[in-house]
C-alpha cells in the first residue's frame, strides 16, 4: 500500500475537503493505484538533474503597479455569496 | 453546402464580396444548434439574443467597406474557462454555477475586437480536468460521429461544436492534451501553442505551468488565422512572452521539400489501436511523397511522461483551485462555522475527479512527501525536456498519434480514472516541454471513427507545424468529411 485511509483523511483536511466513509474508501484505492504507477519514476536516476519549473525560460516580469480596467464594485460583488452594503459577508472568524 | 458548414475563410471570402451577411451566418449557425444540440450537448450557455446583435455590428462594419480582419462576422463558441465578461462562466463546475465574470480573458477580448461573433460557452471536463467531457457537472456531451461514444477532452464541447457545425470556429484550452486529443477524437484540427505563445490571463486555472489556449477549427488555414488573432504579448500574464507572432498563414504554401521529420518510435507501442498506427503510418507516407525527409528518432523518457503529469499538474490544480472557498464568489453551503462552510462548499462544488486530483496534489507536496513526487518529478520533467531538445537536433518537426486510440464508449473508463489518464499518453509530453503541438485528421477506423495525427514542433515554431499540417492536408481529403447527423 501506497497509501492508507488515515494518510486519506489527513489530506482531506489539509485540502478542506470531506468525504463519506465510503467514498474515502473509493478514494484510498484509486490514490494507492495512481500512485503505485507513478512510482516507474523511481526506475530513473535523477540524482544529477535540476528539478524543472517551468518549460520555456522566462525571467520574473515587473511592470508598473499601476491601475487598469478596474472593473466595477458592484460587479464583483454581484457575485458574492453573501453580501451586505458594499460588503462581503462572510461567518464569524472570532469569537 | 448551408452556411454553417463552410470554413472560416470561405466565409471570410463571401463576407468580404457582400455575398452574405454576418447575421445569416449567425442564424445558419443557431438553426444548426437547436437541430441538433439535443442530442450532442456541445454548449453550457448559448447566447443567441448578444450574438445577432453581434452580427449586425459586423454587418455595419462590413457595409462601411472597413478592411476587414479574418473573424468579423464569424460566429465562434468558447469553451466554459475563457472568462466572459457579464455571461455566466461555469467552468462546467457546480462551485461556479452563477458565477458572471467582471471582465473578458485577453483572448476573448481580442476575438471581439476583431469583430468575431460569441456564440456560447462550450461545455467540458470540470476544471478542464478529464478526456471525454463525462466530468462536467452539466451533460455529457456526445461525439458527432457517434453518439454512443466520447468527443474527448477536456475541451469536448468546443470539438464537437466544430465538428457538427454548431459554429465555425472555437477556442479551447490545453494543459495535457485537452485540446488535441478531443481535436482527434472529432476529427477536426486543433492546436495547442508554445507555453507563452498566447496570454492565460482571465482563463480559470488549472495547472499553471501546462495550461495554454488554442483554436479548434475545420481546416488548418482556419487555425492559422485564429491563432493570428489570439497570439502575442499581454503584460496582465506574466508567462506570456514577447516576441513577435507571425502571420501564419503567409506559411500555408504547401512546400515541405527538405523539412525533416522525426518519428518517434517510443510512440509506436503496444496497446494502440492498429487502425490508429496504421493510419498515421500512412500519413507519414503521404508526407514522404511530399518532399520532406522522414526518419526515425527517440524520445526515451516518453513513458514516464503520464507520471510526471499526474504529480505536477494536481500539485498545481490543488495550489489554484484552494481559491474556491464560498466566501467572495462562487458556491457557498450553509454551515455553522467557517472551517465548516470551507468543507461542505468545496465538498458539496466539486465534483469526484477534481477532489480526487485535488487529493492527489496536495499529498504529493504535503510534508514527508514533497521530495519523493513533487521534486522527483521536476526532475523527470528536465529529462522529457532534454529529450526532445536532442531530438529537435536532427528534424524540424516530429509526428506521432495524437491518442492511443479512436473515441471510446461513453461510460467505459469512468470508474478507472488511471485508464483515462493514458488516453492522454502521447500528448501531455508535449506540455510538460512547452512545445506546441497540432492535432489534424489523418482517417477513420472500421467504426467511422475519425483518427488524428499529431505534429510537434520547436518553440515557437508554430509556423513550421502549420506548414506541414497544411501541406498534408492538401494532400487528403479527411477535413471534407462530415459526420451524418439526422436532424439536417
Amino acid at each position: 500500500m501506497k497509501i492508507t485511509r488515515e494518510e486519506v483523511q489527513r489530506v482531506a483536511v489539509l485540502a478542506r475537503l470531506q468525504f463519506s466513509p465510503e467514498e474515502e474508501e473509493i478514494l484510498t484505492g484509486q490514490l494507492d493505484k495512481i500512485l503505485q504507477y507513478v512510482e516507474k519514476l523511481d526506475q530513473l536516476d535523477t540524482a544529477d538533474v535540476e528539478p524543472l519549473a517551468h518549460a520555456v525560460d522566462i525571467v520574473n516580469a515587473f511592470r508598473d503597479d499601476r491601475v487598469a480596467n478596474r472593473p466595477s464594485s458592484d460587479s464583483l460583488l454581484a457575485n458574492a455569496p453573501a453580501r451586505e452594503k458594499d460588503f462581503f459577508k462572510v461567518p464569524k472568524i472570532i469569537e | 453546402m448551408s452556411l454553417h458548414a463552410l470554413t472560416l475563410h470561405d466565409l471570410h471570402g463571401k463576407l468580404e464580396k457582400r455575398e452574405v451577411s454576418s447575421v445569416e451566418i449567425t442564424e445558419s449557425v443557431f438553426q444548426r444548434i437547436s437541430s441538433t444540440e439535443e442530442k450532442l450537448h456541445c454548449y453550457i450557455t448559448l447566447c443567441r439574443d448578444a450574438a445577432v446583435q453581434e452580427a449586425k455590428r459586423a454587418d455595419e462594419r462590413l457595409k462601411r467597406g472597413e478592411a476587414s480582419a479574418p473573424l468579423l462576422g464569424i460566429p465562434v463558441a468558447l469553451k466554459d474557462i475563457f472568462l466572459t465578461r457579464g455571461l455566466r462562466t461555469t467552468c462546467a463546475s457546480k462551485i461556479l454555477g452563477s458565477f458572471i465574470p467582471p471582465y473578458d480573458a485577453t483572448t476573448v477580448r481580442k476575438l471581439k475586437e476583431a469583430g468575431a461573433v460569441v456564440t456560447g460557452k462550450t461545455n467540458m471536463d470540470e476544471f478542464a480536468m478529464g478526456s471525454s467531457t463525462e466530468n462536467s457537472a452539466f451533460a455529457a456531451t456526445r461525439n458527432p460521429w457517434n453518439p454512443e461514444r466520447v468527443p474527448g477532452g477536456s475541451s469536448g464541447g468546443s470539438a464537437a461544436a466544430v465538428a457538427a457545425d454548431q459554429c465555425i470556429a472555437a477556442l479551447g484550452t490545453d494543459t495535457g492534451g485537452s485540446i488535441r486529443q478531443p481535436a482527434s477524437c472529432c476529427g477536426i484540427v486543433g492546436m495547442k501553442p508554445t507555453y507563452g505563445r498566447v496570454s492565460r490571463y482571465g482563463v480559470i486555472a488549472f495547472a499553471s505551468s501546462l495550461d495554454q489556449v488554442g483554436p479548434m477549427t475545420k481546416d488548418v488555414t482556419d487555425c492559422a488565422l485564429m491563432l493570428e488573432a489570439i497570439a502575442g504579448h499581454d503584460p496582465s500574464d506574466s508567462t506570456s512572452v514577447d516576441a513577435p507572432a507571425p502571420a501564419y498563414a503567409g506559411f500555408l504554401n504547401g512546400d515541405i521539400k527538405g523539412l525533416r521529420v522525426g518519428i518517434p518510435k517510443e510512440y509506436f507501442i503496444k496497446g494502440i489501436q492498429p487502425e490508429v498506427e496504421q493510419g498515421v503510418k500512412d500519413a507519414i507516407r503521404v508526407i514522404e511523397r511530399n518532399g520532406a525527409g522522414v526518419e526515425e528518432i527517440s524520445l526515451p523518457h516518453t513513458e514516464y511522461a503520464v507520471a510526471v503529469y499526474y504529480i505536477i499538474a494536481t500539485a498545481e490544480a490543488s495550489s489554484n483551485l484552494a481559491r474556491y472557498d464560498g466566501m467572495k464568489y462562487g458556491y457557498r453551503a450553509p454551515a455553522r462555522d467557517l472551517t465548516e462552510t470551507y468543507m461542505k462548499s468545496r465538498e458539496e462544488g466539486f465534483g469526484a475527479e477534481v477532489k480526487r486530483r485535488i487529493m492527489l496534489g496536495t499529498y504529493a507536496l504535503s510534508a514527508g512527501y514533497y521530495d519523493a513526487y513533487y521534486l522527483k518529478a521536476q526532475k523527470v520533467r528536465a529529462l522529457i525536456k532534454r529529450d526532445f531538445a536532442e531530438a529537435f537536433r536532427k528534424c524540424d518537426a516530429i509526428v506521432t498519434p495524437t491518442a492511443p486510440t479512436t473515441a471510446f464508449k461513453i461510460g467505459e473508463k469512468t470508474q478507472d480514472p488511471l485508464q483515462m489518464y493514458l488516453s492522454d499518453i502521447f500528448t501531455i509530453s508535449v506540455n510538460l516541454a512547452g512545445l506546441p503541438g497540432l492535432s489534424l485528421p489523418c482517417g477513420f477506423d472500421g467504426d467511422g471513427l475519425p483518427i488524428g495525427m499529431q505534429i510537434i514542433g520547436k518553440h515557437f515554431d508554430e509556423a513550421t507545424i502549420l506548414k506541414l499540417a497544411f501541406a498534408y492536408e492538401q494532400a487528403t481529403e479527411w477535413h471534407k468529411k462530415k459526420p451524418i447527423l439526422d436532424h439536417g
